[in-house]
């Protein structure tokens, strides 16, 4: 709590303390964090003086700023046709049974979340996904199966 | 003069000023074009979709209350592709809607529903997706229950929240299919800032935002015999119970709805307005009060301005956003409570009752007020003070369900001891009202004289402006008031909670000094409370407004400190004001919440 | 496989020029002079709607105001569009140089680069050249400073008054329209703002002068076009083509031999069948597009290319206005019933209406357009939707 209180307020301090620098205190948030708990979207209201459901709001209308507990590496495979035409029903299949969640679900050792997104504008190399920030594109089983691991050794 | 504008509509030409909307070129012309998402009172939203209209050169229907007029413009509000597309959005509305309107408590008052009977919508033609949907229900709090299942996502609510209160407790939550009407993570009402001023209960247009109603409750203290139901009436509902059982908005029922009640079965039928006038004698004196012991006694923790705290939606708002001003409020708790904490007391014991067998109601324009009554501190006579808070528009159902033809009952008296009232009492109802009649006091007991104003009628305090200022000048001082010889009294008169946070601000920010605070959580005052009759807009209340002063201006007594009860009560009971028992029973404190 | 010449133009890519020379030439120019130029050109807007720049420059530069705005739309979320990524990842001085070209005809002092959030690794790179690209403006004495704002994963911040909403740390629902951008934009200012090709193009003008460009592409859709390319296709990727071909000649270049149909524009763009490929242009002459193209042979089911674009409207749609938010709902689960036998197939064309109304009262293009692949792909699929 009170490291989400600094973060915040270091974050507020960086990008100022108006309504447009909202989005970008929640995402400083989420990428410390991989996701914006409710003490969090509390002290941000307090900073920029507007109401917390404004914070809250405005968080849930974008994807990427989840509002709920995510893993150390979030984990979105992109369902959209292109993707999904290359197989990437196989895909999400092969990370559900490597980390044994589903779609949604979080590591018990919070260390993956796997998610699904739209199209993430890599449609001739699909299968896509993102790891965080990065991504991931042409994947195969064995592709998918060297970069979890690389990152379960992180 | 502004640039004109002439177009046609349905063929009919027109001429309006630049900036009309076409919704409003078509009321010119009385042609109505059907709403939801609209509000009289706020800001346009135009994503209902309801209100479109074909427009001459555009492919698209665009919706009529957000778009500008322009310069030759033809419209057509009635062909087939209208009628197709607005009968399309309604049956959409519904597919999303829970439509169980015979068990709704707004059956009959929903725009929504309203919308669909007058497009025939025989059977619904979509996909039924109210079981695809985890709609939530919130009837914790004890004044506002939010039904999401019944909510068409139009937004006034949040608008409403936003703009004319400055709260924001209701957000706009997720997005597609998942938006959804919020408050912060989706906490209960009562754990949020929400002041329960029930302003956006006033303007949903379904059954999604509605009061939480105790007609159960009360109906069984009134046929419990064992019980002795005393009922008090605050004064903006005389001026709008009308509404709600088919008169014109402005009527004066004061006397219908003192029998109405009767005819309910209450065994007392009081007036709120005998308490309003004993708070002008507590909440003037504890200003002057604190206004000697600041000049005279010098004494620096004194906290000017007081502020009014008859508003409990005020309150709570203070208490969430500027809870270093607690101190600034008066400590008098409201007419409502002062009553509450009376009736248990005073009134038992001249009427020889047992407190615990009254059961005490009011009826409020305010659903603030639920919450008010619920408040800890609100026990002072060793019960609950006020048992159930019924809103204006529950005492209009009550007499529905009880068959009275309301329009057909005659006129009578409230019952005697604290039932009377002075006009001072009466525009506690109306914004500038308890300014109005605490100088109206003040100035007497400071001066000896009447507020040098015309028939008593403080104009610069009335009005609809959101804040306004006024001062006067005290001159002729008696002994006891020297000190306040040649002072300019500085008032603020402030109603809405966005108008309210303006006057805080500058008041914490030295921009603005004052004296006294008139502050009321609703726009207009209680008149335009969350509990009084829907709908509501700027020219309702004004009808309101003008009832209110137009019963004060035919009362014999004018004045707080001339009510004959008021007299009789400190002569009995209280002795003096700010005395021992009043502090006792009349005053109470407040506590610091949350911001966020 | 036959092999059509489809005529490949390197206007956007082509590395050599040196955008500050670009820069210093065209700023030499009048602002007429370079209104007159892409007047000239024909070039239209890039992002979709296919408004012609010039015109949005010149009306936002005749505003008096004093604060103006140029924005580059890089929200690029159009299922089966990548270009603007390689857009900003090859050639990022070209798209501040159309910036600040646009910011001295309209008089604005700042700019900024609205990036989508599933394009953030690209920040580091783009940050960097944009410290050079500020440089380089120092050395020629002019003012003006872009910004680089990140989205968050919402596909409707890519529409322009929804992208200001954003912008100003609101929730992304487009605003009614009028008043316009032009008028009033991102913080209520007049504002341009242009798809990051569309910035690039009007750059290339400066550069070359309107001929190189209008002389390519036919009357209603001129000059070249970055297309998206993905499906089954041997040759995924990104192109720059010549305006005006068919859907038939593309498909000869970039099909797989068994092409069924081809979606032109993305989700929000319209599904041509194989039987009306000879017959249809690819511009706005026939079916625009923001340069996505999606190939599905016949081995593809409509009803599951249908079905994946409605789940992405159902969820991307900010979901304000009725039309949209319910119509899609009710879309994607009608034609669930259908083919589950829920409702008899005669149902469809009770949603097309519905699709119908949606085109037309939905408060934004999102939902003005889920009806064009509705249409195009219930009307020419009918059995698939079906059986
Ligand atoms: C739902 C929706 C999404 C859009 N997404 C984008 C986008 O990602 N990139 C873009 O340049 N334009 C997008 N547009 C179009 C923009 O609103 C706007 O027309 C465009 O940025 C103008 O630039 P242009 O004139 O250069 O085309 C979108 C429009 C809609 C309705
Ligand atoms: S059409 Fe869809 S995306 Fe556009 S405003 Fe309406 S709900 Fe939002
Ligand atoms: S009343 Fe116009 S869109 Fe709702």
């Amino acid at each position: 709590m009170p490291e989400i209180k600094e973060l915040v307020k270091n974050l507020a301090g960086k990008h100022g303390r108006t309504r447009e620098s909202l989005i970008p205190i929640l995402q400083g948030v989420i990428h410390e964090e991989r996701y914006i708990s409710d003490e969090a979207m509390t002290e941000i209201a307090r900073e920029l003086d507007i109401s917390a459901a404004q914070v809250y709001g405005t968080a849930t209308f974008y994807s990427f700023l989840d509002t709920q507990p995510r893993g150390k590496y979030v984990i979105r495979v992109c369902r959209t046709i292109s993707c999904a035409m290359k197989g990437k029903n196989l895909l999400t299949q092969e990370i559900e049974d490597m980390l044994k969640i589903k779609i949604g679900e979080t590591t018990q050792n919070k260390k993956f979340s796997l998610l699904e997104t739209n199209c993430l504008g890599w449609c001739h190399k699909g299968p896509a996904m993102l790891v965080n920030d990065d991504a991931y594109t042409d994947l195969t089983s064995e592709k998918v199966r060297e970069i979890i691991s690389d990152y379960m050794k992180k | 003069m502004s640039k004109k504008i002439n177009l046609k509509i349905d063929g009919i030409s027109v001429t309006v000023d630049e900036g009309t909307t076409i919704l409003q070129a078509a009321k010119q012309l009385n042609i109505h074009i059907p709403t939801l998402c609209y509000h009289d009172d706020l800001c346009i939203a135009g994503n209902c979709r309801v209100c479109v209209v074909e427009m001459k050169g555009s492919r698209t229907l665009p919706a009529s209350c957000a778009m500008p007029t322009s310069e030759g413009m033809e419209i057509m509000t009635n062909t087939l592709k209208v009628r197709t597309a607005r009968k399309h959005i309604i049956d959409l509305l519904l597919s999303e809607h829970n439509a169980k309107c015979t068990t709704c408590y707004k059956n009959g008052k929903c725009e929504l529903q309203e919308l669909a009977s007058e497009s025939k919508i025989s059977t619904e033609s979509f996909i039924d997706l109210v079981p695809h949907k985890n709609y939530q229900m919130d009837a914790y709090s004890p004044s506002i229950i939010k039904d999401d299942s019944k909510c068409i996502r139009c937004q006034r609510c949040v608008r409403t929240c936003e703009e004319l209160q400055h709260v924001s407790a209701l957000s706009v939550a997720y997005k597609g299919d998942k938006m959804k009407i919020s408050t912060f993570f989706e906490n209960p009402m009562f754990e949020v800032v929400c002041t329960n001023c029930g302003q956006c209960v006033n303007r949903c247009p379904t059954g999604a935002l509605v009061e939480r109603n105790y007609l159960d409750e009360v109906w069984a203290a009134i046929y419990n015999p064992d019980k002795h139901v005393v009922v008090q009436t605050a004064p903006a509902v005389r001026v709008a119970l009308g509404e709600d059982l088919g008169l014109e908005s402005g009527s004066i029922v004061t006397g219908k709805m003192v029998t109405a009640l009767r005819r309910l079965g209450f065994d007392s039928v009081l007036d709120t307005d005998f308490t309003a006038d004993l708070t002008i004698m507590e909440e003037g004196f504890e200003l002057l009060t604190r206004l000697k012991k600041a000049l005279v006694d010098k004494d620096s923790s004194v906290k000017l301005p007081m502020a009014t705290s008859c508003s409990p939606g005020w309150i709570k708002f203070i208490e969430h956003t500027y809870p270093e001003y607690l101190g600034n409020l008066s400590t008098c708790k409201s007419p409502q409570q002062m009553f509450g904490a009376l009736a248990k007391t005073y009134y038992a014991q001249k009427r020889n009752i047992d407190p615990s067998k009254i059961v005490s109601i009011s009826i409020m324009p305010c659903t603030a007020k639920k919450f008010e009554a619920d408040r800890p501190e609100m026990r002072s006579s060793g019960y609950k003070d006020v048992d159930f808070v019924l809103t204006t528009r529950e005492l209009a159902i009550m007499i529905k369900q009880a068959g009275l033809d309301f329009s057909a009952l005659e006129e009578s008296h409230y019952d005697s001891f604290m039932g009377a009232s002075t006009g001072a009492a009466v525009i506690f109802g109306a914004t500038g009202g308890v300014m109005e009649a605490a100088l109206r006091t003040a100035y007497e007991v400071v001066t000896g004289r009447e507020v040098p104003f015309n028939g008593l009628n403080i104009t610069p305090v009335r009005g609809m402006d959101g804040v306004r200022e006024a001062s006067v000048k005290i001159e002729g001082t008696t002994a006891d008031w020297k000190f306040l010889e040649g002072a300019e009294l500085k008032c603020v008169v402030a109603h809405g909670l966005t108008n309210a946070k303006k006057v805080m601000d500058n008041v914490r920010d030295g921009k603005a000094s004052y004296h006294f605070m008139e502050i009321m959580a609703c726009p207009g005052g209680c008149i335009g409370g969350g509990g009084q009759p829907i709908p509501t807009n700027a020219e309702i209340r004004r009808k309101r407004t003008e009832a209110i002063f137009a019963e004060d201006s035919g009362m014999k007594i004018r004045k707080s400190h001339e009510n004959p009860e008021v007299i009789a009560i400190y002569k009995e009971f209280l002795e003096k004001p700010l005395g021992h028992k009043s502090h006792e029973l009349l005053h109470t404190h407040y506590k610091e919440r949350a911001r966020h | 496989m036959s092999y059509s010449n489809l005529k490949r133009v390197d206007l956007i890519f082509d590395q050599d020029c040196n955008p500050k020379e670009i820069i210093k030439n065209t700023f030499a120019k009048t602002n007429d002079q370079i209104v007159n130029e892409l007047l000239e050109s024909g070039l239209k807007g890039r992002g979709g709607a296919g408004f012609p720049t010039a015109l949005k420059w010149k009306y936002t530069a005749e505003q008096p105001d004093p604060d103006k705005y140029i924005i580059c739309n890089a929200d690029e979320g159009e299922p089966g569009t990548f270009k603007d990524r390689e857009i900003l990842f090859k050639v990022p001085q070209k798209v501040f140089g159309g910036m600040v070209v646009c910011a001295k005809v309209i008089g604005a002092r700042e700019g900024f680069l609205y990036l989508r959030g599933e394009y953030r690794f690209l920040l580091p790179e783009l940050e960097s050249q944009l410290a050079k690209f500020h440089a380089d403006l120092k050395d020629l004495k002019i003012d003006f400073n872009i910004k680089i704002v990140m989205g968050s994963g919402a596909y409707i911040c890519g529409e322009e008054s929804a992208l200001f909403e954003s912008m100003e740390g609101h929730r992304g629902e487009p605003r009614n329209k009028p008043p316009y951008p032009t008028i009033s934009g991102f913080r209520s200012k007049p504002t341009v703002i242009n798809n990051v090709e569309t910035l690039v193009y009007a750059f290339m003008i400066c550069m070359h002068g309107a001929r190189k460009f209008k002389d390519l592409g036919t009357a209603d859709s001129r000059g070249s076009k970055v297309f998206s390319i993905s499906g089954d296709t041997p040759k995924a990727g990104i192109y720059e083509l010549e305006l005006g071909m068919t859907v038939e000649q593309f498909v000869d270049d970039f099909g797989d031999g068994d092409t069924k149909a081809v979606q032109v524009g993305g989700a929000s763009g319209f599904c041509v069948p194989r039987k009306k490929f000879k017959e249809t242009i690819i511009g706005f002459e026939g079916v625009p597009t923001g340069g996505s193209m999606m190939i599905f042979n016949s081995s593809r089911s409509m009803y599951n290319v249908l079905h994946n674009y409605l789940e992405f409207f159902e969820e991307e749609s900010c979901g304000q206005c009725t039309p949209c938010r319910v119509g899609c709902q009710q879309l994607i689960k009608g034609i669930e019933a259908v083919k589950k036998g829920q409702r008899h197939a005669n149902y469809l064309e009770h949603l097309q209406k519905l699709a119908q109304t949606m085109k037309i009262t939905a408060k934004c293009g999102l939902g003005q357009s889920v009806a064009n692949s509705f249409f195009s792909i219930v009307e020419n699929f009918k059995e698939e939707m079906i059986y």
